[in-house]
């Protein structure tokens, strides 16, 4: 799985990057939000990726049951998606802001209207 | 010793306010503490001449191997002398020249500190203390040359020896480093016992070279002989001070200081002595030439410094010998007689040779003390600067090569040099009374003239008996250069030889040329001409291509287009990344596909699909739904490789997102088609060789590990220490709790970000 996840992940970003060099600001939105959902799972396959090995501890153990999945791995992708997420927010209610000023969704135009 | 370099700095820092308690005896109370390095310095001399040389350590960076550790011997000593007793007059000189100025109190804080950086550089035994106190003393001559800061010229002309001087520093770090990994020690006292070593590794060569950038642009050497008389816009204290004793002499000191590791080779005498000649003459012609009080006197600087790089070079006993004899008489005669012209500016506002005439009547003291100084200038008998320039003119007659070249120039040398001297020494005292701007009522006051007064009276008394000199400290200084004691000896008469015969004619010849001044300067008005293609001009073209290359390249990479900047990150890192799988030989061996299970299958099918949907859709409705899939889906993966947490925290976001995403953007215009087909190619190429790094990179890690996991420490120590059995909770809120408290930051800063926005858009509707 985590050899076919390499491809998965690689085809994520190029396509987040492909929309991050559109000119729509809309568009750049859609190729963040790919890019985050691309870093979180590069990090979380690297971990490796195991099924059926939750990283909890049983009542009355003081280890798991067995072989336990990366749990810095999830903690980190964790912190990283609620991140994501209050950046893009932040991100979009900027570029509606934006586009209420300006009158464009254009990047290209955007950048010429401090003329 | 570290608390005496030190100190200079503390009262430095306190000097403001002892001028402000003193006012106008400040120069005086401040003038106590070089007096005193003075005397401190002047007790290591019983050992340093009897051959002494003494290392003082205190740990600095232990780690590094850096100490800041103190070398006493002949040389430095040397150099600490002139520089705490040249410092004393300076100061007490400054209190009364710049009596009044607003901005005295920072002079003296300048002053001292580059006074203590001065000390520093002269007696550091590491290389990389010293390298700290040069860059001090750039620093600090900058903020001296640049005293006057409302004028344009001085800040112009100060920001040139910074950059000439700290461009030069760079290549002696550069070059310190080699010497270190050469010699295998940071401690001069290290190195200088190890000179073959060094002499013979292989680095030798560019060391050399990176170092005698360093050396021949603080000591303005031709072709970077330019900065210096530039230097001028400085006041006059200043001058005198960097010319004297310190900044410029720093590059000669460094020479001298490493001959004992570096010299006797071909290379290095070819070089200095060639560079040495050549500057020397450069310097009295340019000084035969000029007409300016200071401009004069600094080209003579530059021929001084010139001839001691030429006799360092030449490195020989009696070329040794000379050089520090030289450096004593010069910096003697040079402090006087840039005294003496800021008293002319002082009390007659003369600032030119040709503004000046007659003044004997109304500065006799000052008068007498010029001339003598200027008599050593032109090394007549029987003062120190005689002893010294017979003694150089004897060692380039018996240089180990080039011996030609080396002396016509030192002959032209040594008769334009008179001629300057006669300039100096003649032109304002004597002939005709020439009305100045001010008319001189009175002589200088004491604290200005203690200066001329002394040093010119040291030129004449070690003139007279040159023995003291010698066996003082010359010969000790001649020693620590040579890396052996020294045989020669300091005499004012030789009998009649070759170079007595040289200082006979020039005396005729350079009085002959200061008798037909006037002809010969305008004779040499094509000069000027000349002057438009020197090094100066490549300076400032130099700084004109520097603006000009960042102009461009604001222009290129801050073009203000999203669209390259990423083009220019997503290049970058493909490049280095592949650089450097090239260079480690990254391979991709160990990729085998396992056989998937089917809602594995499915599950990878939906991510490819929505990705693909995404992408490729013109409707804005279609985008985000697809990304709504795609997040879930990718919540799904979390689910199912054991990360519960995670997988929730993701469908909440995901749920979120699509609602804002739907909220948001329905209120802004629908995708237009505004790229050709062509760019789209283009930046298709640009994403999937970034994605396709990216797929390469994660096969070539997925079984590497270079270090064990500390999650291994996390699943242990949850239960016992952290109290938790869901080990992800766990690692979030106890032993990374810290980095969750950035989270939260972040969230709070984008949330308060995103209601300005809205209250704003509310009140602009208001």
């Amino acid at each position: 799985m985590e050899v076919v996840m390499a491809f998965v992940v690689g085809g994520m970003y190029a396509a987040a990057i492909y929309m991050m060099l559109r000119r729509s600001i809309v568009k750049l939105v859609i190729g963040l939000v790919l890019l985050s959902n691309a870093a979180n799972l590069l990090i979380f396959t690297l971990a490796g990726m195991k099924s059926g090995a939750p990283p909890l501890i049983p009542p009355g153990m003081s280890m798991p049951d067995g072989a336990a999945a990366d749990p810095l791995a999830q903690a980190v992708v964790l912190t990283a998606i609620v991140i994501g997420f209050g950046v893009l927010a932040f991100a979009v209610v900027l570029i509606h802001r934006a586009y209420e000023v300006v009158k464009a969704d254009d990047m290209d135009q955007m950048k010429d209207t401090d003329r | 010793m570290l608390y005496a370099i030190l100190s200079t700095f503390l009262v430095a820092a306190i000097a403001p306010a002892v001028h402000r308690v003193t006012g106008r005896a400040s120069g005086w109370v401040l003038g106590i503490l070089p007096a005193a390095l003075f005397l401190y310095f002047l007790s290591f001399l019983p050992a340093v001449s009897s051959g002494e040389s003494i290392v003082l350590s205190w740990p600095w960076l232990p780690g590094l191997d850096i100490h800041l550790s103190f070398l006493v011997d002949g040389l430095s000593l040397l150099f600490a002398l002139l520089i705490s007793g040249i410092g004393f007059f300076i100061v007490t000189y400054a209190g009364r020249y710049l009596e009044g100025h607003r901005d005295l109190g920072r002079f003296y804080v300048i002053i001292l500190a580059f006074m203590g950086s001065m000390l520093g550089l002269v007696l550091a035994d590491n290389l990389i203390a010293m390298f700290v106190f040069w860059e001090l003393t750039s620093i600090t001559s900058y903020l001296l040359i640049g005293y006057n800061h409302e004028n344009a010229d001085a800040r112009k002309y100060a920001l040139q020896g910074l950059i000439v001087t700290v461009g030069g520093g760079l290549a002696l770090l550069a070059g310190i480093v080699m010497l270190a990994m050469a010699g295998g020690s940071y401690e001069l006292s290290e190195i200088l016992a190890n000179g073959d070593v060094v002499r013979e590794h292989s680095l030798y060569l560019p060391l050399l070279i990176l170092i005698l950038i360093g050396a021949f642009t603080k000591s303005a050497q031709v072709p970077f002989h330019f900065w210096l008389p530039r230097a001028m816009a400085a006041p006059t204290p200043v001058s005198a001070y960097l010319h004297s004793a310190t900044m410029v002499k720093a590059g000669v000191y460094l020479l001298a200081r490493l001959n004992p590791s570096l010299g006797g080779t071909e290379i290095w005498f070819t070089t200095l002595a060639l560079f040495g000649a050549l500057t020397m003459f450069t310097g009295v012609f340019l000084a035969f030439r000029s007409t300016g009080v200071k401009q004069v006197l600094a080209y003579s600087t530059v021929m001084a410094l010139g001839t001691l790089t030429m006799l360092i070079g030449i490195g020989t006993e009696t070329a040794l010998m000379a050089a520090m004899a030289f450096l004593l008489a010069h910096s003697l005669y040079k402090g006087a007689l840039f005294m003496v012209a800021g008293i002319l500016d002082h009390e007659a506002g003369a600032k030119d040779f040709l503004q000046t005439g007659g003044l004997r009547t109304a500065l006799p003291v000052t008068a007498a003390f010029a001339i003598l100084a200027a008599l050593s200038l032109g090394g007549v008998i029987p003062l120190f600067g005689f002893v010294a320039k017979e003694l150089m003119l004897e060692s380039v007659l018996e240089a180990p090569g080039l011996v030609g070249i080396l002396t016509l120039l030192a002959v032209l040398t040594a008769i334009l040099g008179v001629a300057v001297a006669a300039i100096v020494g003649i032109r304002p005292w004597f002939g005709s009374r020439v009305e100045t701007p001010k008319t001189p009522h009175h002589e200088a006051p004491p604290a200005m003239l203690a200066g001329p007064v002394v040093l010119a009276s040291l030129g004449l008394i070690f003139g007279l008996g040159p023995g003291l000199a010698d066996e003082g400290l010359v010969n000790a200084a001649a020693a620590s250069v040579q890396g052996a004691p020294v045989d020669a000896y300091l005499a004012l008469w030789h009998g009649v030889n070759w170079p007595l015969a040289i200082s006979a004619f020039s005396l005729i010849a350079g009085g002959l040329l200061y008798w037909r001044w006037e002809q010969a300067r305008r004779a040499l008005a094509w000069v000027d001409q000349a002057a438009e293609y020197g090094p100066e001009k490549g300076y400032f073209k130099m700084m004109d291509g520097l603006v000009w290359i960042s102009e461009w390249q604001t222009r290129v990479l801050q073009n203000g287009y999203l669209r390259y900047y990423v083009i220019v990150i997503v290049a970058m890192t493909a490049g280095l990344v592949g650089v450097t799988a090239q260079l480690f030989d990254v391979s991709v061996s160990a990729v085998h596909f396992e056989r998937l299970q089917i809602h594995e299958m499915a599950i990878i099918a939906i991510l490819v699909a929505s990705m693909l949907f995404a992408v490729l859709t013109r409707s804005r409705l279609g985008a985000v739904a697809a990304l709504g899939s795609l997040g879930f889906t990718v919540a799904l993966v979390y689910v199912l490789y054991s990360a519960a947490d995670v997988g929730i925290t993701q469908v909440l976001v995901e749920t979120l997102t699509v609602i804002l995403l739907v909220l948001v953007l329905f209120r802004l215009p629908g995708f237009l088609s505004l790229s050709s087909t062509a760019l789209r190619l283009r930046d298709a190429g640009i994403a999937l060789v970034a994605g396709g790094m990216i797929t390469l990179l994660m096969l070539s890690t997925l079984d590497a590990r270079l270090f064990d996991s500390i999650s291994q420490y996390f699943i242990e120590e949850s239960e016992p220490s952290g109290y938790g059995r869901n080990i992800v909770n766990v690692v979030l809120v106890d032993f990374r709790a810290l980095d969750t408290l950035g989270e939260i930051f972040v969230l709070a800063l984008a949330a308060i970000g995103v209601y300005a926005m809205i209250r704003f858009r509310a009140e602009d509707r208001r």
